[in-house]
Parts: structure tokens; C-alpha cells; sequence
């Protein structure tokens, strides 16, 4: 928050000028009734492998991270593109392969990449949209430098805390925004709406009908999927609730089957279809994929768009970018070693204490290594499981991050965060809601934000002007 | 348009919050019982167990029927499907799986109810608290009924809240009177005596109408009290004030989805058989088998309701 000495960067003048006229105590008790708000919402989240307590809270911090308009413009800009260029990579590699045939990705990180699913080769979906929704995270190390971290592109979640902690803001500290001219958030569920219609499949007839599929309320989102669903005016459906009639996806209603026309799932791929896919997934719909092939539905995000958000593909994004958009990326990369190239993971192996480690496939912070903070024997331990396995991982530098203050006891204290955006795509445009997901590491150093580690949340303001 | 599953869960969420509310007036007329009299104390919460449809799974637990031990299974064990707890999270789970369906006022209420129960009951209940703790039961209860009634709007989604609920009640009202019906027969009943006082007291005291029999001026004995809880139409938890509503919503969703449905006749059948009887020809066939027939009609129509609306794949 701080820039040079101690006057607080500009976009953070009016906020700092209010924080200073504060009671503490008052922001303490602010602090305490957010936390009851969002139980008595029932915004929880699960954690996997924990029996009890199994729904928690996401700790959220009631200091914004907030961006000036010129700030977002360059990152949103830089997004879009990116966006852009994921969807052209994805229709590619399902269709000719240019970027394989021009040497720029080698065709063993398609073909053999778990994610890539052979039954989409040739597929075309509705309005050629692959990523309908991406969540892209973005990560800064200093006045005008971002990185993308990651391009979340299957199913990315948390947009419903960059909406509920809007909210939250607003019943605290209504004063707050009569000085700060934010950018409003709350649009996003009807754009969502908008651009899922705008992506309906030739078989729909008169006003898409939608639903957002979900596993079910064991799942550590459900609370997103019932709120999207809700904001929407969508249906909120499991696999059960739905089967294939007429050459159609339909949902079981109380009065008989009526057909889907854009499913909003927040399946994997995996559990998508057991006729195509995983036999034993009780989450999916039997025959779903053929009726897609057929132009029965619309599945949102397309299937067998997860290697667009694969980290070993990550590393070729700036190239990727450049193929299809005939321009310099404008959201730099982390620099990425590839573990599967011999010269990588021997500089990996040699400096695993100052980087960070990530499993290909992985996600929610499950299973990586942050060099800076593990014990000897973790490391240890973890180079063990590299050397077993080295095209599962890939290694990072760790970046200088900047930081944004969270409020503590002791006051304000600054802490890592990331930011990720929330982008829809269809055949319209690409639309960017100003603001989005920030998650913070709310431990001293710590660099994990994810919120099964120990990561919190707060509102991301991005000012009008 | 709404999903089968969606139309379970609100009938569902709404019986189970209904039950939470029975059990606490069922623990509350037990314990009045076993202030106002002395002798077979344990008999009264044996009686308690039955109305509840638990005393089996008790009995698998449990040697012997004592107070602390049944209430507790009544309140807070997760084993006993019937629990406060027990229904109170399924009622919640339900809400999350129909959140889309409900009004925020209405799944706050649920939640809010959860998160407070969860806290009461906690820890075994001190004899001193145990009034405070059924009243909240029946706060939270009137809290979330409030909301329905103030924020939901007026389609299917509320008629199968209403359904779920009359159903419950009709249920809950008839087993009280089945475990109880003994007491009101004519043969047993040595009008004026004491006992029989105190055992009609608590049949009214768990339908939570002893106050307006009172005001109603009535003999009391046993065909009035039949009568009241089976036949009067004034008296919002009598079976059939239970089947004019579920009767009632049942018409509503077959005008707006425009489709006659089979557990509108089984429906309407019961109902007839509550509107055109009166008290003495249903002591002259028989009070138990007339309850009974009753509470079989009860679970035939919510299994018909379940398959006509397909609730379930």
C-alpha cells in the first residue's frame, strides 16, 4: 500500500485518511460482525479430509485491496488478450494443430496431456467458446508490474466472495463509498447470465433455459454454485436430476422433463459423463457428451478445457499469446522450469529452497513446495517425489510480491495477496467485472493464499478515476 | 417450472422443521405430567417415545425409560433420526440443496436456527435450562414460519412447504392420539377422576391446544377433546384444519401446472371421510382404528405426493 516513504500510493489516499480518523475498537467489533454475517448467510466453505467442523469460514479482512482505473485498464487489457488467446490455443489443438505444426508447443504437451480429451477433436462448440468463464490470478511485485500466475480456465471459483465481500463493505461502512468512487461489482451474475445465453446451442428454441450443475452440498463450493444459480434465476441441478431425452439434456421436473439449453457445470471433466469418461462418476450425466457433440447443449466451460489451465502449459503462454494474436504478451509469465527437461529440473534440484514447486495437474495449493518456508526435511522429502516423478512438476522463482495491509490487532500489518479477476467470454466479447477474487495470506511471509491453507479474503476495489 | 428434487427438499425441510417443533411440545407435556402427578412416571415417557415413532431405536440404545435419558434422545442424539438435532440439520440440509428456492429471510431463518441449536444443544441439557431450551426451539420454529409466510411468494414452491408441513402435523396429531386414544375410550374413562384430567391435559397441552379448548367452554372429556383434535376446523393443528390445507395447496399446484393429479383423490378421500363424520359415528366405529386408518392415510398420500411430483429419479 505504501509507496515510496511513508505516504500510502494514491489509489489508497481517501481510504488511509478515514482509517487514521478510526476508532480501533469500532473496527475490531466491524471486524467480528462481518464474521457473523457471513455465517448467518451460510457463506462457508468445505475443507476436504477434515470430519468435523467441515464447514468454515473463509477468514475475510475488512481492509480492500483497491486499484486506480488506470491500473485496471492495463490489466484488464492484458487479460482480455490472454483470454483471447487461450480460446483460439483451445479451438486449435481440438481442430489442425497450427501451433503444433509451427513448432511453437511440442505435440507430446497435447497429446499426452491428461487433460486433453481426444473425444473434443473436431468438436465445434456453440459460438466456437471453449472458456466461457476464466478466473485468471495475478500476482504483483511492484508499482506497475503484474504476473499471471495462473489461467484458471475449467471451473474457476470464488466469485461469489468478490460479491458477498462487496456487500459485506457495504453494510459496515456505508461512509466508505460516498468518498471512494468504486467501481460496483454486483453486475456480474446477469452479465454471467447474458453471456451463457449469448453461447446457446443451435438446438435451443426461444429463451435458453440454464442450469448450473453441480456434485452436491458436500462439495467446498456449493456455496458458489447455489449462489450463482440463485443470482442467475437458473436452475440448480445434480447429475441425478438429469438425463438424456429426445436427443436432449433434460432436468427432471415436477412436471415431467424439460430440456437444458447452457449447463453452467461445476463438474470436472472427469465425472462429466460415465458413458464417456469415468464410469463409476455418480456426478455426471450419461450421454451428455454426445449430446453436446450433436449441438444439444451448451457445457460451460467446454470439456477438455483444463489443458488450457495446465501448468506445464503455462510455461508456453507467452508464445501461445504471440500465435495468436500477432502481439507481445502484455501480462508477463513467471519465468516457469519445465521439471521434464533435463537441464530445468537439474537447476530445480539444485535451488529447491528459494523456489516453488507445483504439481502439473495440482490445485488449491495442495501438494506444492515453497522453498523459502519448508523445514530441511521437507525439502528433502519433496525432492524425493520430484526425482520420482519430474514431468509432474514445474518450479518458480519466488517473486519479491508486493504487499497490502490486512487489519490485525496490533492495526495495519502488510501481507502477500493475489488477485484474480473474473472474465466471461462469448461470442460478444469478453467481459471483465472491474474488481474480483483477492485472497491474502493472513500468516507473517507467508506466500499461500489459498484458502484450504490458511488464506483469507477481501473486497478488491477498482476506483473510477 | 421447478425441479422434482427441489419440490422434495422444500417438503421435506418443512416436515423435518415442523417435527423439531412436536418433539419440544411433546417433551414439554411429558415433563408437565410428571410435575402435576407422581405415580409411573416412566410409563409417561414410554408414551412420549411411542408418539415420537422412536421407542424401538430407544429401546436398541437405552435398558431403561427414564426421564433425562429420553429427553436427551429426543433433543440432541444424532441417532435417533427424530432428534431436535437430528431434524434440525436435515431441515438445513434441505434449505442448502433448495437455496434457490428460498427467500433470504427464509434460509437465514433455517440457518439461524441450526447455528443456535447447535449451540443449546451442545451438552446435555441442565434440568434449569430445559425450559429455555424448548422455548427456543419453538422461537426459531414461529422464526422460520414468519419468514415463509412473510417473504416466500405464493406458488408451488410455497405449496409444497404448506404440504410438508400439514402432513407432518396430521401425522404428529394423529400418533398423539393413537399412543393416547385409551384414555379417551369410553369403557376406561372414569370421568372426573383425576388422571384422566391430567392425561387429557397433556394430549391437548402436545397439539399446543389446550388453551383454545379452554376458550371454546367445552366439557371437558373425552369425545370433546376427540372431536376438537380430530374434527374442528377452527383448530390449526386438528387433522382436518391438516387435510383442508393440504387439500387446499394440492388444488393450487394442479391449477398452476394444469394437470390433475392420483394424491389429489387419496387426498380428497381422507378428507371427506374428516368433513362428513362426526364424533359419534367415529367412537361407534372404533377411535384406535379410525386413527390408524388415519395415519395410514397420512403415509399413502405423502408417498403419492413424492411420486406424482417426482421428487426422487
Amino acid at each position: 500500500m505504501f509507496g515510496h516513504g511513508d505516504t500510502p500510493r494514491e489509489p489508497y489516499l481517501h481510504y488511509c485518511n478515514w482509517f487514521d480518523g478510526e476508532d480501533t475498537k469500532r473496527l475490531k467489533r466491524k471486524a467480528r460482525d462481518a464474521e457473523h454475517a457471513f455465517r448467518r448467510t451460510g457463506i462457508t466453505f468445505n475443507v476436504y479430509g477434515r470430519e468435523e467442523a467441515n464447514e468454515r469460514l473463509i477468514p475475510f479482512d475488512i481492509v480492500p485491496h483497491i486499484l486506480s482505473a488506470r491500473e485496471w485498464q492495463s490489466l484488464s487489457e492484458g487479460i482480455e488478450q490472454r483470454v483471447r488467446a487461450l480460446n483460439a490455443f483451445l479451438h486449435d489443438i481440438y481442430h489442425r494443430q497450427e501451433i503444433v505444426r509451427a513448432g511453437r508447443v511440442p505435440r507430446h504437451m497435447i497429446s499426452e496431456n491428461e487433460a486433453y480429451l481426444s473425444k473434443m477433436i473436431g468438436v465445434e462448440p456453440p459460438g466456437s467458446i471453449y472458456t466461457h468463464i476464466v478466473g485468471t490470478d495475478i500476482v504483483r511485485t511492484g508499482e506497475n508490474e503484474f504476473y499471471v500466475l495462473e489461467d484458471n480456465a475449467r471451473t474457476p471459483s470464488g466469485v461469489s466472495y468478490m460479491l458477498e465481500n462487496r456487500e459485506t463493505m457495504f453494510e459496515m461502512f456505508p461512509e466508505l463509498f460516498i468518498k471512494n468512487k468504486v467501481r460496483p461489482v454486483s453486475t456480474y451474475p446477469k452479465r454471467l447470465r447474458r453471456s451463457l445465453e449469448a453461447c446457446a446451442p443451435p438446438a435451443c428454441n426461444g429463451r435458453p433455459v440454464i442450469a448450473v450443475l453441480t456434485p452436491g452440498i458436500h462439495n467446498s463450493a456449493y456455496f458458489e454454485h447455489s449462489f450463482l444459480a440463485d443470482e442467475m434465476g437458473a436452475e440448480l441441478v445434480e447429475g441425478h436430476d438429469l438425463r438424456v431425452v429426445d436427443g436432449r439434456v433434460a432436468m427432471r421436473t415436477t412436471q415431467g422433463y424439460t430440456p437444458v439449453d447452457v449447463l453452467y457445470r461445476r463438474v470436472d471433466d472427469d465425472f462429466l459423463d460415465p458413458l464417456n469418461f469415468r464410469p463409476d462418476s455418480m456426478l455426471g450425466v450419461p450421454g451428455i457428451l454426445d449430446v453436446y457433440r450433436a449441438g444439444g447443449i451448451t457445457i460451460a466451460n467446454a470439456p477438455g478445457t483444463g489443458i488450457a489451465d495446465d501448468k506445464a502449459i503455462y510455461s508456453y503462454m507467452p508464445d501461445i499469446v504471440e500465435f495468436y494474436t500477432g502481439e507481445k504478451a502484455k501480462l508477463p509469465n513467471v519465468p516457469t522450469w519445465r521439471c521434464s527437461e533435463p537441464d530445468s529440473l537439474a537447476y530445480v534440484l539444485d535451488n529447491l529452497a528459494d523456489l516453488v514447486v507445483k504439481e502439473v495437474h495440482g490445485s488449491g495449493g495442495y501438494g506444492m513446495l515453497v522453498g523459502p518456508a519448508a523445514s530441511k526435511r521437507e525439502i528433502a522429502d519433496f525432492r524425493k517425489k520430484l526425482q520420482a516423478k519430474p514431468d509432474g512438476y514445474i518450479a518458480q522463482p519466488t517473486l519479491s510480491l508486493s504487499t497490502v495491509p490486512i487489519f490485525t490487532a496490533k492495526g495495519l500489518a502488510p501481507r502477500h495477496v493475489d488477485l484474480r479477476p473474473f472474465v466471461l467470454v462469448s461470442p460478444k466479447g469478453v467481459d471483465i467485472t472491474p474488481g474480483g477474487l483477492t485472497r491474502v495470506a493472513l500468516k507473517k511471509g507467508s506466500l499461500v493464499v489459498n484458502s484450504s491453507q490458511g488464506g483469507g479474503t477481501k473486497d478488491t476495489w477498482v476506483l473510477e478515476s | 417450472m421447478m425441479l422434482g428434487k427441489t419440490a422434495g427438499g422444500l417438503f421435506w425441510m418443512c416436515r423435518y422443521l415442523e417435527r423439531s417443533a412436536n418433539n419440544a411440545r411433546l417433551i414439554e407435556a411429558g415433563s408437565r405430567m410428571m410435575m402435576t402427578r407422581t405415580t409411573e412416571e416412566n410409563a409417561e415417557w414410554g408414551s412420549v417415545l411411542e408418539t415420537a415413532n422412536v421407542r424401538q431405536i430407544y429401546d436398541e440404545r437405552h435398558d431403561a425409560v427414564d426421564r433425562q435419558s429420553v429427553i436427551d434422545f429426543l433433543l440432541r442424539d444424532r441417532s435417533n433420526p427424530s432428534s431436535v438435532m437430528s431434524v434440525v440439520e436435515a431441515a438445513r440440509s434441505n434449505a442448502r440443496m433448495v437455496r434457490v428456492a428460498l427467500t433470504r429471510e427464509v434460509w437465514e431463518a433455517v440457518n439461524d436456527t441450526w447455528m443456535k441449536l447447535k449451540d443449546a444443544l451442545a451438552r446435555p441439557v441442565r434440568e434449569t435450562e430445559l425450559p429455555n431450551v424448548l422455548e427456543l426451539i419453538r422461537q426459531q420454529s414461529a422464526q422460520v414460519r414468519g419468514a415463509l409466510h412473510g417473504t416466500m411468494l405464493r406458488n408451488d414452491i410455497f405449496n409444497f412447504c404448506r404440504i410438508g408441513t400439514f402432513l407432518e402435523r396430521s401425522d404428529n396429531v394423529a400418533r398423539i392420539l393413537d399412543v393416547k386414544y385409551y384414555v379417551l375410550l369410553p369403557s376406561v374413562s372414569m370421568v372426573g377422576t383425576s388422571i384422566d384430567n391430567y392425561q387429557w391435559e397433556a394430549i391437548l397441552r402436545s397439539a399446543a391446544a389446550e388453551r383454545s379448548f379452554a376458550w371454546l367452554n367445552k366439557d371437558s372429556g373425552p369425545r370433546t377433546i376427540a372431536e376438537f383434535l380430530i374434527l374442528d376446523r377452527r383448530l390449526p393443528r386438528s387433522i382436518a384444519f391438516c387435510y383442508l390445507n393440504i387439500a387446499r395447496n394440492l388444488g393450487y399446484l394442479e391449477a398452476e401446472y394444469d394437470e390433475a393429479r392420483p394424491c389429489m383423490e387419496i387426498c380428497a378421500e381422507t378428507l371427506n371421510r374428516l368433513t362428513s363424520t362426526d364424533i359419534e359415528t367415529i367412537f361407534q366405529g372404533g377411535l384406535h382404528e379410525f386413527i390408524q386408518s388415519i395415519i395410514q392415510a397420512n403415509n399413502s398420500l405423502g408417498l403419492q405426493i413424492e411420486k406424482d411430483y417426482r421428487f426422487y429419479a
